[in-house]
């Protein structure tokens, strides 16, 4: 069983909803990477997606634009991203790190050589942004045999057709993208995600995340009791970017409001 | 090559092209797809489209036999496509009007485009105020300043045009932030990408639009000389004007097609815009091609004379052309091009946008190796206009 999985197994036996914090590896320095990981696991998260900076986030809003664009005038190379794993790992083996960012990093390493580093290092998971289903065959069944998950992404006008298809290729857990546009867009109709959800689990036993538009405790644990889990990327990027000098404490913080939110969600469903 | 069929239908050139996009653009696309592929048979629409091309645009477009310019070299004719004769002075005009068109079937009354030099921008701004559309142009904010005529001459048409502040402030962070439009307010609006890149069907369509070009081309060669071209010559920067006179010709094996990048300061200085010259295979802005990037797949800053060629992408039926050997591509400096575009002003009375002065330069290469009985055919792409203060500034004027 994947890490991933388990995780959502233990989770599910808890009754307690995980929670998926977002950031770019590399920002607001190399540096703070690391103790950025522990300190979002120490705030209550479950699983971390670090982003890979991309010098053209197509899909991403301002806040993560300007994120991406800080790690890389700190010259962040996907290596160095997959290396910061590794350390991560050392000292913490149960959190499940699942990579996020854009097609031409990783064809640039190569597919093959992606996998087996960040298979290395101790990434359990990819999430390849503009790779949806029509390319991705290659980069699953690749992920496949190196023994990463492949997580997919949905969205509001994913069609049925699709989703059957993501049912077969994903891995580890799908990511509903809850609103149309890019990242920190709006915000999000938790009714409407309900009915979405309900309509995506009759095609798949696969957890599902919902991220975009989650800015606050409130809104995390309303989504918490609908979905399997909570992504917030955009709103914790902007606690980075307002004081970067503490960057891990407030992280960490941040993560521990949203953190006690959904538990109290839990606790009273 | 009796057929050529490419894309295929998942939007493949061989290796190249493609849908990479978030997951969030597919519905868009396959709508746009569906839309397309429905229209591009339509008699009707195809005749609406026509009757732009030849009452609003003016087409079809002039060959004319630089005479004196051939004379100049001692070796082959040199025959121009004038696509600077068109409205709004450039081939870019063709693609605009054939995507407005479907936007007006679509029912969508707003449409988005990038620009980089402005061409693309004052087109899709014309065509918007023609057919009553709101307009919104993203253009690099470095790009804003340098091009500040033609902003003038959108706002002017009734656009809007947003500076864009990410990344390096050009071209390829507006083709982005006009993605980032498009899939928030995708009811509404319809993206006119402007060059035969993005996600399929984008790359397909626009070529299609612009074929027109070689279509007339091979009609008016066998008329002006009695037979087609031993070359056809056109700048390549996303490359929508070049595979509008070259995909015609791809199934006539013995017509040569060269396409010409911008080598800026020259290929050795890192200071260009050649992409199928220097760059490598990648993923950007919805397809797989040729991209200049560095060695972590970060895309890197171009650099060419001519606004319109300086994008670190190439369409991806280029890609695959160079691959398969069918067209061949080289580049020509900035100095090269200036050379060619002050040539042509004094021996045939025609100022060339900088863009097709690259083309016209590689003719002025291998023009004087050829026969007297050769003939070369170069896509004028466009009107020099708009790149008055460029070329005065080389020449230490100010206006």
């Amino acid at each position: 069983m994947s890490r991933i999985t388990a995780t959502f197994s233990r989770l599910k036996l808890q009754g307690r909803k995980a929670l998926i914090p977002f950031f770019t590896a590399g920002d607001p320095d190399p540096a703070s990477c690391v103790p950025l990981m522990h300190a979002l696991v120490a705030g209550g998260a479950d699983i971390i997606e670090l982003g890979v900076p991309f010098s053209d986030p197509m899909a991403d809003g301002p806040v993560i634009q300007r994120s991406s664009e800080r790690a890389l005038k700190h010259g962040v190379t996907l290596r160095d991203v997959i290396g910061w794993v590794a350390e991560f790992r050392s000292t913490n083996s149960d959190t499940p790190v699942v990579l996020m960012g854009y097609a031409n990093p990783v064809e640039s390493m190569g597919v093959d050589v992606f996998a087996g580093a960040a298979k290395a290092a101790g990434a359990d998971g990819v999430v390849v942004v503009d790779y949806p289903l029509e390319e991705a065959e290659r980069l699953v069944s690749t992920l496949d045999a190196a023994g990463l998950d492949t997580v997919f992404l949905l969205s509001p006008t994913t069609t049925d057709a699709r989703l059957k298809q993501v049912a077969a290729l994903g891995r580890g857990y799908l990511y509903y993208v809850s609103l149309k546009g890019v990242t920190g867009a709006a915000t999000i109709d938790v009714v409407d995600v309900a009915r979405r959800l309900a309509h995506i689990r009759s095609f798949t036993t696969l957890p599902v995340g919902v991220g975009f538009g989650i800015r606050d405790g409130e809104t995390a644990r309303a989504v918490a009791q609908v979905a399997d889990a909570v992504v917030i990327g955009s709103r914790l990027v902007q606690e980075i970017e307002a004081a970067p000098a503490e960057a891990v404490p407030r992280a960490r913080a941040f993560m521990s409001g949203i953190r006690a939110a959904m538990d109290t969600g839990a606790a009273a469903a | 090559m009796r057929v050529y069929d490419l894309p295929d239908a998942k939007g493949h050139f061989g290796p190249y092209g493609g849908v990479f996009v978030s997951e969030t653009l597919i519905s868009a696309l396959e709508d746009l797809k569906a839309a397309y592929a429905q229209f591009k048979n339509d008699p009707g629409f195809l005749a609406e489209f026509a009757y732009e091309l030849k009452h609003y645009v003016g087409r079809p477009s002039p060959v004319y036999h630089a005479r004196r310019w051939s004379e100049h070299f001692g070796g082959a004719q040199v025959y121009l496509k004038r696509e600077d004769l068109n409205h709004t002075g450039a081939h870019k005009i063709n693609n605009v009007i054939g995507q407005a068109l479907l936007a007006r079937h679509l029912g969508k009354p707003r449409v988005i485009a990038e620009t980089g030099a402005g061409q693309h921008g004052v087109a899709t701004a014309t065509i918007a105020a023609r057919y009553g559309m709101e307009c919104v142009v993203y253009m690099g904010s470095e790009d804003v300043k340098r091009q500040a005529q033609n902003v003038y001459r959108m706002k002017l048409l009734g656009a809007t045009v947003v500076p864009v502040e990410s990344g390096s402030k050009t071209l390829k962070d507006a083709l982005n932030e006009a993605m980032r439009d498009w899939v928030t307010n995708v009811e509404n609006t319809f993206y006119i990408i402007g060059t035969v890149a993005g996600p399929h069907p984008y790359p397909m369509m626009v070529r299609d639009f612009q074929s027109v070009i070689g279509k007339e081309a091979r009609e008016q060669m066998p008329e002006m000389t009695g037979r087609q071209p031993d070359a056809v010559l056109a700048c390549v920067g996303g490359g929508s004007n070049a595979i509008g006179i070259f995909h015609p010709y791809i199934i006539d094996e013995s017509v040569r097609l060269i396409g010409v990048e911008a080598a800026g300061h020259g290929l050795e200085t890192g200071q260009h815009s050649a992409t199928l010259c220097a760059g490598r295979s990648g993923v950007l802005h919805g397809n797989r091609t040729y991209l200049l990037q560095d060695d972590n797949g970060q895309i890197i800053e171009t650099h060419s004379i001519s606004a319109g060629l300086d994008y670190p992408g190439v369409g991806p039926e280029h890609a695959w052309l160079k691959d398969s050997g069918r067209a061949e591509y080289v580049a020509v400096t900035d100095d090269e091009a200036l050379e060619a575009f002050h040539k042509l002003c004094r021996l045939e009375g025609i100022i060339p946008a900088l863009e097709s002065s690259h083309a016209l330069a590689y003719a002025a290469k291998i023009a004087p190796r050829m026969r007297k009985d050769q003939i070369l055919l170069v896509n004028l792409s466009g009107r020099g206009d708009k790149d008055m203060h460029t070329v005065a500034e080389k020449s230490g004027l100010k206006f």
